[in-house]
């Protein structure tokens, strides 16, 4: 067994739904050490925030699942750990930022308190004590005037300052990996910039590891430090963001590269994936890509492509890998 | 509203109104005001509002008037000779006599103790048993929802008077003064909690799917915690209109059951026997009934009215 910090291994998940058993999540491994930042790339009802969920623990069961596989945190087996276990390691060892702030915060409590009562409940922090330190963790991710905010409620606060106060949250109680999922998706452009930069600010500060779950390949070159692309539930590829970014090894990595607006593209028309990803109830043969894939041959049909490793911690899952890597 | 906003209109200085911003932005002034908390803005708020202050003031006079009744009249309300029966007001009695010859006014007044009594304390415990029903099966779901949600039916399914006057006739009559207020309440109590757990159970399933329930989770907060501290506050506004609503029903209920015999019987005073027994003769004269049924709905509408006000003065997303 490997000694990383988070380790996801040949999960399945499987949705029950009236409808038939939509398989979400068909064998995904990936695993994350102190310090580094994974980026889970993918479009919408690729399985990314359900992988997520699933480590955290707040899958919705039912109508999920979890058929077969392993989340270790720490070389423990968090899915066979008895709940009460695993909710001391929430939010301790763990923790994880939501897409949408507003919702995520209770719109009931002021946001001092919101980001204070982990620790008066979980580390019988005074409430004093624990107020002062609420105004320290504001500090960190930068709320100006973080004293006199701290009785201000979620719905005074603007987006960013929200997803702020989120972040604030999650590490009050040093989490040894934070995951963020989507953190940036419900803001604009520029406050978008500021948040993951205070990310990566804040993850190097405390030596977390982070798990950035995006659909946004321009967000994530500048902070991620290896990136796992996913489509249809699995992990189509992986490796280092430079390889990444220089080579894709997988034509669906390489369709989302091209799919970026560049500089000196003006004038010329986008390019884009073209149809729709695969409805997980009645998922295609062979390749889950292929009917997408402009590489596509008779034989993607029929073969479910094997995650090729391709040296340097680098795998695709595609039958064609060697070729478009060095073709 | 915002400290903010509240400090800039009390002292009616037009600087920087507005939506606060960014607050510490170079250039602003520094907002030092005393922050408040939720029950302190609850009440900032409330001391303006004309039907938060009606409401409550007239809550005091019948709760003051149900402590110390004889504050309010010096006549016996059981003192009652027939020779003046249905005799007109008068300076003796301000609102006249009724059938039996009693102090119309002073029977009003000393009615408002059990009524509001009964009222409250059927409407206590009928909220409880709605939020911790309503509660466990909203949150936990599956066959304990399941179960509780047949339960909930059944009772739903059997009227509430009918009920109470079944369980009335069976359960005797109780001794002394609170035996038989007691009696009423709890079978009140018993039969009238549905509707609000209903409520109950609907709010917290809307509440649970939220993402700051889940966020709380994440932060490794246990179900009894996420239960009480985030579904139960963002799930109650809902419910603390049914039950203001209810208790009107409640004290009604006590009227309608006493007048049909199987509810509060002489020496005890109350509205709703007074309003049954005048009724039957409103075409001799009205006042012996218009007087209680006055009082009854006053209370009953200022319940409602101070419960809708309170519950938008503690909602911080309407300011």
């Amino acid at each position: 067994m490997s000694n990383h910090l988070l380790e996801v291994d040949n999960l399945h998940i499987e949705f029950r739904t009236r409808d038939g058993v939509a398989k979400v999540i068909n064998g995904v491994s990936y695993h994350l050490d102190p310090g580094e930042t994974l980026a889970v790339l993918g479009e919408s009802g690729s399985g990314k925030s359900v992988t997520a969920q699933a480590i955290m623990g707040i899958l919705d069961m039912p109508p999920g699942v979890i058929t077969n596989g392993e989340i270790r945190y720490e070389g423990r087996n968090l899915l066979t750990m008895p709940e009460e276990e695993r909710r001391r390691l929430r939010g301790k060892e763990i923790a994880m930022i939501f897409q949408d702030a507003l919702s995520a915060l209770n719109p009931v409590y002021s946001v001092g308190f919101q980001i204070s009562e982990t620790l008066r409940r979980n580390e019988g922090v005074a409430k004093d004590v624990a107020m002062k330190r609420a105004v320290e963790l504001m500090d960190l991710v930068k709320i100006p005037a973080a004293k006199d905010r701290l009785k201000n409620y979620p719905h005074e606060f603007s987006g960013g300052m929200r997803q702020r106060v989120m972040i604030a949250m999650s590490l009050a109680q040093n989490p040894k990996v934070l995951i963020a999922d989507e953190p940036t998706t419900a803001l604009d452009v520029t406050v978008q910039a500021q948040i993951m930069d205070l990310l990566a600010e804040l993850r190097r500060e405390l030596d977390m590891g982070l798990i950035l779950i995006t659909h946004d390949l321009g967000v994530v070159a500048d902070v991620a430090d290896r990136i796992a692309v996913m489509y249809a539930g699995r992990i189509v590829e992986h490796a280092d963001v430079h390889s990444i970014y220089a080579k894709p090894a997988h034509p669906y990595t390489q369709g989302l590269l091209d799919s970026i607006p560049r500089l000196d593209s003006k004038g010329h028309e986008l390019s884009t994936i073209k149809g729709l990803p695969p409805n997980l109830l009645r998922p295609p043969s062979g390749c889950a890509f292929h009917p997408r894939c402009p590489m596509a041959q008779q034989v993607c049909q029929e073969k479910v492509p094997p995650s090729l490793n391709l040296g340097g911690g680098r795998t695709s899952a595609c039958l064609f890998a060697e070729e478009i890597l060095h073709g | 509203m915002s400290d903010f906003e509240t400090v800039a209109a009390t002292e009616n200085h037009a600087a920087t109104p507005g939506p606060a911003g960014e607050p510490g932005a170079p250039g602003q002034p520094d907002n030092t005001s005393k922050v408040r908390s939720l029950a302190g803005d609850a009440w900032h708020d409330l001391r303006r509002k004309p039907i938060f202050i009606i409401s409550s003031l007239i809550i005091l006079v019948m709760v003051v008037m149900a402590a110390f009744p004889t504050l309010f009249t010096s006549a016996d309300p059981r003192s009652c000779e027939l020779g003046r029966s249905m005799k007109g007001p008068s300076g003796d009695a301000i609102f006249g006599y009724n059938l039996q010859g009693c102090d119309v006014f002073a029977r009003t007044v000393h009615g408002a103790s059990t009524s509001i009594q009964v009222g409250l304390y059927s409407t206590i415990l009928a909220g409880v048993l709605a939020v911790v029903i309503g509660m466990l099966a909203g949150f936990y779901g599956g066959i304990l929802d399941a179960i509780l949600a047949r339960i909930i039916d059944i009772i739903l399914g059997i009227p509430l008077l009918l009920a109470a006057i079944v369980a009335l006739k069976g359960a005797g009559k109780g001794e002394g003064y609170w035996g038989p207020l007691l009696l009423i309440v709890f079978i009140l109590g018993i039969f009238g909690w549905t509707t609000a757990a209903r409520i109950v159970r609907s709010s917290v399933i809307s509440a649970k799917q939220q993402d700051y329930v889940h966020a709380a989770k994440m932060l490794g907060a246990s179900n009894s915690r996420i239960m009480v501290r985030h579904i139960l506050p963002n799930a109650m506004a809902p419910v603390i209109v049914v039950l203001t609503i209810a208790l009107g029903a409640f004290i009604t209920a006590e009227a309608t059951l006493s007048f049909l015999g199987v509810g509060l019987q002489d020496p005890i005073i109350s509205w709703g026997k007074d309003i049954s027994e005048a009724a039957k003769r409103v075409r001799d004269n009205a006042v012996p009934m218009l007087v209680p049924s006055t009082f009854l709905s006053l209370t009953v509408l200022s319940f409602i009215m101070l419960g809708d006000a309170v519950r938008e003065a503690f909602d911080p997303r309407l300011r």
